[in-house]
């Protein structure tokens, strides 16, 4: 279970430009290390962060192993209404996490 | 007498010999290729996402350190110049590198409701290497910025023998 930690604006005005701010604890372990007895570390990213907005996208990323542990993505979005912006990342090994905050637009 | 004395036999010994040594160059190529990207692999990789549409340089702001102490983790902002409505917008932003195993960074897809084409991440860099950002335009324009990064403590392969 990982732990993902997610900050957006409570308030804004309409049309504000907020920044969002999103961590979450991931080993993105990149597949190119070795144990301490030599055996390849199979590989076990996130591949993929998206953001929707009351359900409609607003952004995506696609994320390799070069993106280091705990992955932290911070951009932007348009205030548009009052609603819920939700989190969800997907990786290896059917990895899934999902995260939500409130936002209230004046 | 001794095999040694025998010239058939030292002959094949030393065939053998080169054999083995071209095979173990061989051997060492194969191994050395999967474990850095190039600047060619970079190229390659920017031109599988661009095809073949010329990257203009501009519009794209890439903001890493230039003396990085940690590779494990990399602070990296790109912000591209648009007003990002539904007519103009940025598209996705693409980050590219030079020596880490694999020339992908990390591809950004946007909207006109992002408001502001920026984003900031934290990414591993395995050397002292070349960074560059491309930001593809909704009006299928491609911009890119390049920056050099200096890796005093290098990622990704610390355990790779």
């Amino acid at each position: 279970m990982a732990r993902a930690l997610i900050k957006v604006p409570p308030k804004a005005k309409r049309g504000e430009v907020i920044e969002i701010k999103t961590l979450i604890s991931h080993i993105m372990e990149t597949g190119f290390r070795r144990d301490n007895v030599g055996k390849p570390i199979p590989r076990n990213i996130i591949t993929q962060f998206t953001c929707t907005y009351n359900g409609e996208e607003v952004f995506r990323a696609d994320l390799h192993p070069a993106i280091a542990a705990n992955p932290f993505i911070s951009f932007f979005t348009v205030a548009t209404e009052s609603g819920t912006i939700a989190f969800e990342w997907t990786g290896d090994n059917g990895f899934q996490e999902t995260g939500s905050a409130k936002i209230s637009v004046e | 007498m001794s095999i040694a004395m025998d010239p058939d036999r030292t002959g094949a010994t030393r065939r053998e010999l080169l054999l083995a040594g071209a095979a173990g160059i061989g051997a060492m190529l194969i191994r050395i290729a999967p474990a850095a990207a190039s600047p060619a692999t970079m190229q390659r990789a920017i031109r599988q996402v661009v095809g073949e549409a010329p990257i203009r340089k501009g519009k794209v702001t890439l903001d890493v350190p230039a003396l990085v102490e940690n590779g494990n983790s990399v602070a990296l902002t790109i912000e591209v110049d648009s007003p990002m409505t539904a007519k103009d917008h940025v598209k996705a932003i693409h980050v590219f590198n030079e020596k880490n195993p694999l020339p992908d960074v990390i591809s950004a897809h946007f909207g006109p409701r992002a408001g502001r084409a920026k984003m900031t991440t934290r990414f591993r860099l395995a050397d002292t290497q070349t960074i560059t950002a491309i930001a593809e335009m909704s009006d299928g324009t491609f911009w890119s910025a390049s920056a050099d990064v200096i890796v005093t403590l290098q990622a990704c392969l610390e355990n790779l023998d």
